[in-house]
C-alpha cells in the first residue's frame, strides 16, 4: 500500500478524436445512372470527394440530354404502363419497404452522408437518416388515404415529376421529394446535387432491394446543365426544386406556359428574434443551432440575428464564450459540432462575403481554433453592428457566419425581420406566450419556430414566402403539389 | 457592477425547462473514449465525497469508508485519493481520527439534515459542533419550505448567518491550535423539492449571493437527485454570477450519480460551461458512494481490456 496521493490540479483535460467505423460502408469506385430499374452507363463521369480530405470517393456518371430524355421515358413508360394502376395500398407498401431498409442501414447511410457532404456525423446520425426515413413513413400511410385529404375531389396524380436536389441535406431532400411523390402515384426522376451524389445511388440500390417496379423511380446525376434539359423536357409534368433564388428564377422563367406544376423551395435569410424577456441561455443555443448547424448550409439557417438592443451585450458576451466550445474538424468524429464546407466553390463565396463584412465596417468575430490543412474549412463566424443596409444582412451566405442586428421594440423587430426579400423561416425567443403568437402572426415566413430553431417533423409543412418559394414539402401540404388540382 | 444592476440583469433571465433539457443531454452525448477516459476517471475519483448518510452508520462503518477513501485501489497508487468523507455530524470526530494528516477533507451534513425544518439556533449550534469535531466542510441544507413560501429573505440571512458561523468557528479554532483552518460552505438546495427550474436558478442566486463556496444539488434523501438538467442550471447560474461579480463558486451534484458514464457526462457538462478553471476538486465535487467502485471497475478495464466482475472491488 502507497503512500496517499491527493491530487489536486490534474492537466487540461482534452478529448480524444473519437472516429464512426468507415470500415463497414460499401461504395463503388463508379456509379452509373439507375434508369428504368438498371444501370446506364454514360459517356463522361465525373469525381466526387470528401470535402475533409479533398480525397476522391467515387466516379459518378454524368447525363447528358440524351441520358436525360431516356429517363424521363423510363419513367413516363412506367407511369403509364403499371404504376397508375398500382393499389394506393401497394404504393404503400413499398414506401414503407423503403423506410424500413434505410433504417437497416441508418449507420451506412450517415457515414457516406458524412464523407460526401462535410456534415458532422452527429448531425446526419440524429438528424438527416433518421429524418428521411420517417418522412418515408409518413407517406407511406398517406398512399391510400388520398381521398380524404379534398372533400369531392377523386386524387389523381400528375404523371412524372423532375426533382432536383440540392447539396446540403442530400437524402432528406430526396425523401421529401420522393416519398410524396409516389405516394400520390406519380413516378419520378431525380437528379442529385454535383458534389454529392452517394446517398442517392445507395438509394437506387435499396430501391431495388425493394422491389419498386422498373422506371418508378430513376436517378440522375450531372450539372446544372443536366438539371436545365430536365427541367426543358416536355414529357415532363411537374418540377421540384430545392436549391438557389438565382436558379429558381430561371426554372420559373423556362417552365412558364409549358403547363408544368412548379414547386420551389429557395434560398432565405432568416431573422432570429431574441426579446429581452427571452429564457438567454436557452436562446443562446438556439443562436448557435440556428446558424451553425450543418456549417450554416442550410436554407432556413437563422442567419439574421435580430436582438432587442437592452440585452445585446448580454447575449453577445454569452454568445462568445459559448463558440469557444465548438468542436471543429473531422466529420467523422463523434465530438465535431461543425464540420467540413461542402465545396471548394462555396467556400470562395463564404469567404467573399466575409470579406464583403469587414471592408463595410461590420465587427468580426472568430473563436480560436486550428482548422485541418487539408479540405475545405471555415471557422464559424458572427458579425456584430450590422445594419440592415450590409450585404451581409441580406445576402445569403450559406455558411457559417452569422449577423448580429439590433431593434427596440417589438414592432421594429417585426419590421427589421419582414425587411428581405426572402421568407422562408423566422425564430421568436420570449418567455411571454402572448408575444409569441403576437408576432408570429406578423411574420411573413414559411416557419416560425418559438423558442426553439431547425426543428423538422414530416407532418409538418416546409415552404416559403416571397423569393424563398412557393409550394409547401411535408404534411398534407407536401402532397398537393403531386395531385392534379 | 452593483448589486442592484445584477439583480435586475441576471433575475430576469428566465429558463427554458425544453432548451435546458436538450442542452444536458446534448452534453451527455459526447464521446470520451482512450486516453481522455482515463483522464475523466482519475479526475472524477478526485472530485468524490465519499458518503455514508445513513441512522445504522457506526465507528466500524465509517473506518471503513476513510480506508476506502485514502486508497481506492490499494493495488495501482496512480489513482489517488478521493476529495473528502462526508458523514452526520455524530461521526466527525471519528472521521477526524482516521483521516488526520491524510489531506483528504472531512464534510459534515449540518444544519438540521436533510429536513432544516429546525431553529435556527439549533442549526447554528448544529454547524459549530461538526467543526469544533473536525469538520473542514459544512454540507447545509437551505429552508426549503420558507423558500417556497417565498420568504427569500429569511432563506438568505439563514445562509449567511451560517456562513457566519463557519468563519468565527473556524476562526477561533485556529487561534486555539495556532493552525489555520478554514471551513468551506456547501449549501444543498434540495432541488427535488423546489422543481422548477426557475425556482432552482433563484435558489442558486441566493445561496451564491449569501456567501456560499459551494452549491449543491440534493440531499440524497429525495427524489429526484442531482440530474444533468439541473445541474446544467446550476452551473449556468454559477457562470453568470461569476461574470458578474467575479466570485468563483464550486459546485456539487450528489445523489443518484452511480455509473462512470454518468460521472463523465457531468464532468464533460461542467468543461463546456465552466470551462478549465473548474475542471478540479476545489471547484468541483461528486457527492457518492457506489459511483467510486465503477470507476475503479472502467479504470481497469481501460488499462487492461478486460472488465473485473466486483469481487475485485472492496466493498467499503
Amino acid at each position: 500500500m502507497g503512500k496517499i496521493i491527493v491530487k489536486k490540479n490534474l492537466p487540461e483535460i482534452k478529448y480524444d478524436a473519437s472516429i464512426e467505423d468507415s470500415k463497414h460502408i460499401s461504395l463503388s469506385k463508379k456509379y452509373d445512372l439507375f434508369i428504368n430499374g438498371k444501370n446506364l452507363k454514360t459517356k463522361k463521369y465525373f469525381k466526387t470527394i470528401n470535402p475533409a480530405t479533398e480525397e476522391m470517393l467515387s466516379e459518378v456518371a454524368y447525363a447528358d440530354n440524351k441520358d436525360v430524355n431516356k429517363a424521363v421515358t423510363s419513367a413516363k413508360n412506367a407511369f403509364n404502363k403499371h404504376w397508375k394502376k398500382t393499389k394506393p395500398s401497394d404504393r404503400g407498401k413499398y414506401l414503407f419497404r423503403i423506410a424500413r431498409i434505410i433504417q437497416e442501414k441508418a449507420r451506412e447511410f450517415s457515414v457516406i452522408e458524412s464523407m460526401n457532404g462535410g456534415k458532422p456525423i452527429r448531425e446526419s446520425k440524429s438528424i438527416d437518416i433518421p429524418l428521411a426515413i420517417s418522412h418515408f413513413f409518413y407517406y407511406a400511410g398517406w398512399a391510400d388515404k388520398l381521398n380524404y385529404i379534398k372533400t369531392n375531389s377523386k386524387p389523381e396524380p400528375l404523371g412524372v415529376a423532375g426533382q432536383i436536389i440540392p447539396w446540403n441535406f442530400p437524402l432528406l431532400m430526396a425523401a421529401w421529394k420522393i416519398a410524396p411523390a409516389l405516394a400520390c402515384g406519380n413516378t419520378v426522376v431525380i437528379k442529385s446535387a454535383e458534389t454529392t451524389p452517394l446517398t442517392l445511388y445507395k438509394l437506387a440500390e435499396i430501391i431495388q432491394e425493394a422491389e419498386i417496379p422498373d422506371g418508378v423511380v430513376n436517378i440522375i446525376s450531372g450539372d446544372g446543365k443536366t438539371g436545365s434539359y430536365l427541367v426543358d423536357n416536355s414529357e415532363v409534368n411537374k418540377i421540384a426544386f430545392t436549391g438557389s433564388t438565382e436558379v429558381g428564377k430561371h426554372i420559373m422563367k423556362s417552365t412558364a406556359g409549358s403547363g408544368k406544376k412548379l414547386t420551389l423551395e429557395l434560398g432565405g435569410k432568416a431573422a432570429n428574434i431574441i426579446f429581452e424577456d427571452a429564457p438567454v441561455d436557452a436562446a443562446i443555443e438556439g443562436i448557435i443551432n440556428g446558424i451553425y448547424f450543418n456549417q450554416g448550409h442550410v436554407c432556413c439557417a437563422g442567419s439574421r440575428l435580430l436582438v432587442q438592443e437592452n440585452i445585446a451585450d448580454l447575449v453577445i458576451k454569452k454568445l462568445k464564450s459559448r463558440m469557444n466550445y465548438l468542436r471543429v474538424g473531422n466529420p467523422l468524429d463523434k465530438n465535431t459540432d461543425i464540420g467540413a464546407i461542402n465545396s471548394k466553390n462555396q467556400l470562395k463565396r463564404i469567404t467573399e462575403l466575409v470579406k464583403s463584412g469587414v471592408s463595410e465596417g461590420a465587427e468580426i468575430f472568430q473563436p480560436q481554433c486550428t482548422l485541418p490543412a487539408k479540405g475545405f474549412w471555415f471557422k464559424p463566424t458572427f458579425f456584430s453592428n450590422v445594419s440592415q443596409a450590409h450585404r451581409i444582412a441580406n445576402e445569403e451566405i450559406f455558411g457559417p457566419v452569422l449577423s448580429i442586428l439590433t431593434f427596440r421594440t417589438p414592432k421594429e423587430a417585426i419590421e427589421k425581420a419582414n425587411n428581405t426579400f426572402y421568407g422562408l423561416s423566422a425564430g421568436i425567443w420570449t418567455s411571454k406566450g402572448s408575444k409569441v403568437f403576437e408576432v408570429l402572426k406578423q411574420i411573413k415566413a414559411g416557419v416560425v419556430w418559438a423558442n426553439t430553431f431547425n426543428k423538422f417533423n414530416p407532418a409538418s409543412p416546409f415552404g416559403g414566402f416571397k423569393e424563398s418559394g412557393f409550394g409547401r414539402e411535408g404534411g398534407v401540404h407536401g402532397l398537393l403539389p403531386y395531385l392534379k388540382d | 457592477m452593483d448589486k442592484l444592476s445584477t439583480f435586475l440583469k441576471e433575475f430576469r433571465n428566465p429558463v427554458d425547462e425544453i432548451g435546458t433539457k436538450e442542452r444536458a443531454a446534448f452534453l451527455s452525448g459526447r464521446s470520451i473514449k482512450n486516453e481522455s477516459k482515463i483522464d475523466f476517471i482519475k479526475l472524477a475519483v478526485s472530485m468524490i465525497d465519499l458518503t455514508t448518510l445513513e441512522g445504522k452508520d457506526t465507528k466500524g462503518k465509517v473506518f471503513s469508508i476513510c480506508q476506502k477513501a485514502k486508497y481506492p485501489l490499494p493495488d495501482d497508487d496512480s489513482i489517488g485519493s478521493v476529495a473528502a468523507v462526508c458523514v452526520y455530524p455524530n461521526m466527525i470526530s471519528d472521521v477526524a481520527k482516521f483521516l488526520d494528516g491524510t489531506g483528504i477533507h472531512i464534510a459534515s451534513v449540518a444544519t438540521a439534515f436533510p429536513s432544516g425544518q429546525y431553529p435556527l439556533k439549533l442549526k447554528i449550534e448544529d454547524t459549530i459542533k461538526a467543526i469544533e469535531s473536525g469538520a473542514d466542510e459544512i454540507d447545509m441544507v437551505i429552508s426549503r419550505g420558507k423558500f417556497l413560501e417565498g420568504d427569500y429573505n429569511y432563506v438568505y440571512n439563514e445562509i449567511k448567518t451560517i456562513k457566519q458561523v463557519c468563519e468565527e468557528t473556524s476562526k477561533k479554532l485556529s487561534d486555539k491550535k495556532n493552525q489555520k483552518i478554514e471551513v468551506h460552505l456547501k449549501v444543498i438546495l434540495e432541488t427535488g423539492e423546489l422543481e422548477t427550474y426557475d425556482n432552482v436558478r433563484m435558489a442558486s442566486f441566493i445561496g451564491m449571493m449569501a456567501g456560499a463556496d459551494f452549491i449543491k444539488t440534493s440531499t440524497g434523501k429525495v427524489q429526484p437527485a442531482a440530474t444533468l438538467p439541473v445541474t446544467l442550471i446550476m452551473l449556468e447560474a454559477i457562470r453568470d454570477f461569476y461574470n458578474e461579480t467575479g466570485i468563483m463558486t464550486g459546485m456539487k451534484p450528489a445523489g443518484g450519480i452511480r455509473t462512470t458514464k454518468d460521472a463523465i457526462s457531468y464532468l464533460v457538462m461542467l468543461n463546456e460551461t465552466l470551462g478549465i478553471n473548474w475542471m478540479n476538486n476545489k471547484m468541483f465535487r461528486i457527492g457518492a458512494s457506489s459511483l467510486l467502485n465503477d470507476l475503479l471497475m472502467q479504470f481497469k478495464k481501460q488499462k487492461s481490456g478486460y472488465y473485473q466482475s466486483s469481487d475485485y472491488f472492496t466493498i467499503d
